[in-house]
């Protein structure tokens, strides 16, 4: 389960995918808004993506992670719009026999998911906004 | 020969939509593409970033070569995860 959505994500849905009679380990990870960032005030973070490029991205991590560690299934699930103070973005579930593939496996898909993913996040914070990644020491024009 | 433009995020809000089309000389590489569309949209250009390039929807090197109807997204740094 490869997926970006718009709706809140629900954790309990990627472990029921992830769960596996031969598993022994299941890892999540879930990342969330947090109420700051270098310094700013942050009100929420909104997510944007080239949608159906960024789920094949997202399968081609799950398919890297299971080339390199026996894991049983994978889920990732990337929630797309305003994200608020406390809420998640990313989740991730691994199942895998053993713990540590587990864990190894959602370390790298998360890593992977910053890096290739074409998923772009516009930091709102008290005094305007930025989209991260693009700042060159400044803080960019407000439209 | 004509392709199909989409753009996300800074691009998106830089270019003031998120699709275009854009007729183009046969040959035309993913750099010839940005050129011409710098002349159509003056604030399009960020400096200082790194930019990936993707043509239907794999990540391509900027000189790969154009056909009629691709889909061509120029990628800024992305930011997904948390």
């Amino acid at each position: 389960m490869f997926q970006v959505t718009n709706q809140a994500i629900d954790l309990q849905t990627l472990v029921d995918y992830v769960t596996d009679p031969e598993a022994g380990a299941i890892a999540t990870f879930i990342g969330t808004t947090r109420n700051n960032n270098e310094g700013r005030k942050v009100i929420a973070l909104e997510y944007e993506a080239y949608g159906e490029m960024a789920e094949k991205e997202l399968a081609r991590i799950g398919a890297d992670a299971a080339k390199n560690w026996p894991i049983c299934r994978m889920a990732i699930l990337h929630r797309l719009g305003a994200v608020e103070i406390g809420e998640a973005s990313v989740m991730i579930a691994v199942s895998s026999a053993h713990r540590d593939a587990a864990f190894a496996a959602s370390r790298f898909a998360i890593e992977e998911i910053k890096k290739t993913v074409p998923i772009w996040k516009k930091e709102v914070f008290e005094g305007g906004e930025v989209w991260i990644g693009t700042q060159t020491g400044q803080r960019l024009p407000d439209r | 020969m004509k392709v199909r433009v989409k753009f996300f995020a800074i691009l998106r809000e830089r270019a003031g939509c998120g699709a275009v089309e854009k007729e183009l000389a046969d040959g035309s590489t993913v750099a010839d593409l940005w050129r011409e569309l710098q002349k159509d949209y003056a604030k399009l250009d960020v400096p200082g970033i790194r930019m990936l390039y993707a043509v239907n929807q794999n990540y391509v090197g900027v000189d790969q070569t154009l056909k009629d109807q691709d889909e061509v997204v120029f990628i800024p740094p992305v930011s997904g995860g948390c």
